[in-house]
């Protein structure tokens, strides 16, 4: 079978850059949330998880460890801003935006898809690089990158830049937005390892080595987009 | 000649390589950061970067860049204690007297009648503990920029860039950079949601600061000294960030 180029140089090292980045953010964020963590999910006096459980702070390593938070966090945020923009600005120079960003036909063909992988439907929706699912993920994902550094800088400098901090709803609600932003990130990626595991290896190889093995199934139906 | 799987076989092989030694080198770098001699609390480059931080941000800063101010229904009426360092018990709020020292004339001794003579500020902000939390406190006082006019004209002729605050017992400590101090919404207070300030929250005076956390609003002032150093902060000392400004 002939290998097909799936993934640029540049996009590996963008998204192998921003694994160990992101994972160092969410560590750090959780040393600085540690110290008022007035988060749940409930209603009144009845709350069903409180973020984080006890046993999760001290399994790992939590509690007391806020200066340290701090400082790493403010550190680390300039490489994962500056990783996360260069990756979006040669996604809209390169024009592989046109992979990642959903059509017309993204919701429909993410419900098929999901259909599929839940094996309730056998067969797939005709797609390109990604299928509408992923278009949906990875755009969101970015987006929510974004909107990590937006209400980030938001309670970073609440005096500085009022006029975001208040845009955001204001100081506290900026903060709750960064905790859930934070939180769609951990949502993100554990549907993310999952489908990476269910992928298989020529896929994980091809986030590495940049080719693939295992043609798409375009070649029998060319994607929707390009017909269109 | 090799085959077109063999070629494959080694470029999948060259960048396992490749990001193997990547992962490793960045494992490296991190460690190196951790082992760092620690400068006040903190690895240096770490310390370093939040030096460079604050240098944005003091080129950034303005008298024109507030805090948000807000209605009085907004205040929370039973305003958070947090913080006891430098609030000991052997304190006698009727003999106490400011002290204030700018380097020029011998110490000064203030009372707060005096101060009180300054132009009265209301003021309703937030008051953001580096910990998360926040709590809307309504807070009367002067402008510490108005009291600096009158106790230190000379302050900004001079060359004092930095102001630092004690407690009676010198127990607790901040550092403050001279634009922050004379901001338009950092007072002197000696009430709070209409009430005298109780000891808990700083009687007879205390600092409020609404552009940094709440670490730098100093409760109970004893001395206030205008300086050319920049001064020693308590948290700062304890691996947090000295500038700490919002």
């Amino acid at each position: 079978m002939p290998a097909e180029e799936k993934h640029s140089l540049a996009i590996r090292w963008f998204h192998w850059l921003n694994f160990p980045l992101l994972f160092i953010m969410i560590w750090s964020g959780m040393l600085i949330y540690w110290a008022n963590d007035v988060y749940r999910l409930g209603w009144g006096e009845t709350t069903l998880i409180h973020f984080f459980p006890d046993w999760l702070n001290v399994r790992l390593n939590l509690p007391q460890r806020l200066a340290e938070g701090m400082s790493i966090h403010f550190v680390f945020m300039w490489l994962f801003a500056v990783n996360g923009l260069v990756y979006v600005m040669y996604l809209a120079i390169s024009g592989e935006w046109r992979h990642v960003v959903p059509g017309r036909h993204s919701i429909r063909d993410a419900v098929l898809v999901t259909l599929h992988d839940l094996h309730l439907r056998k067969e797939l929706p005709p797609q390109g690089k990604y299928n509408g699912g992923q278009k949906i993920a990875y755009t969101s994902i970015v987006l929510i990158g974004i909107g990590s550094l937006i209400t980030g800088a938001a309670i970073y400098k609440p005096a500085q830049l009022s006029w975001l901090t208040k845009m955001l709803g204001g100081y506290p609600m900026a903060r709750w937005e960064h905790f859930w932003l934070m939180m769609a990130v951990l949502g993100f990626f554990a549907v993310h390892i999952v489908q990476v595991l269910r992928a298989g290896w020529d896929n994980f190889r091809s986030m590495v080595a940049g080719y693939s093995l295992v043609a798409p199934e375009k070649s029998a139906n060319p994607p929707r987009e390009e017909r269109a | 000649m090799k085959t077109e799987d063999e070629k494959l076989a080694a470029r999948s092989r060259r960048a396992f390589l490749t990001m193997g030694v990547a992962g490793l080198a960045g494992f490296a770098g991190w460690s190196w950061l951790r082992s760092r001699p620690l400068d006040q609390g903190l690895p240096g480059p770490l310390r370093s970067v939040l030096g460079l931080n604050e240098r944005l941000a003091r080129g950034y800063f303005s008298d024109d860049h507030r805090m948000p101010e807000f209605a009085l229904r907004a205040v929370n009426s039973d305003t958070r204690v947090n913080g006891d360092i430098g609030l000991g018990s052997d304190f006698d709020p009727a003999t106490w007297k400011l002290e204030v020292q700018n380097g020029k004339t011998p110490q000064l001794q203030i009372s707060l009648s005096e101060i009180q003579q300054l132009p009265r500020i209301e003021q309703i902000t937030e008051l953001n503990c580096i910990e998360g939390w926040t709590e809307v406190v309504h807070w009367t006082g002067v402008r510490f920029r108005d009291f600096t006019a009158r106790y230190d004209p000379a302050f900004s002729a001079t060359g004092a860039q930095y102001v630092r605050l004690d407690t009676p017992d010198e127990e607790y400590f901040v550092g403050l950079d001279a634009a922050s101090a004379l901001h338009p919404q950092t007072l002197l207070c000696f009430e709070m949601n209409g009430k005298p300030l109780t000891l808990a929250h700083g009687a007879p005076l205390r600092l409020v600061i609404p552009v940094k956390y709440g670490v730098k609003n100093l409760k109970r002032i004893g001395r206030i000294t205008y300086t050319t150093d920049r001064p020693d902060d308590y948290w700062a000392n304890q691996g947090y960030d000295w500038y700490a400004g919002l």
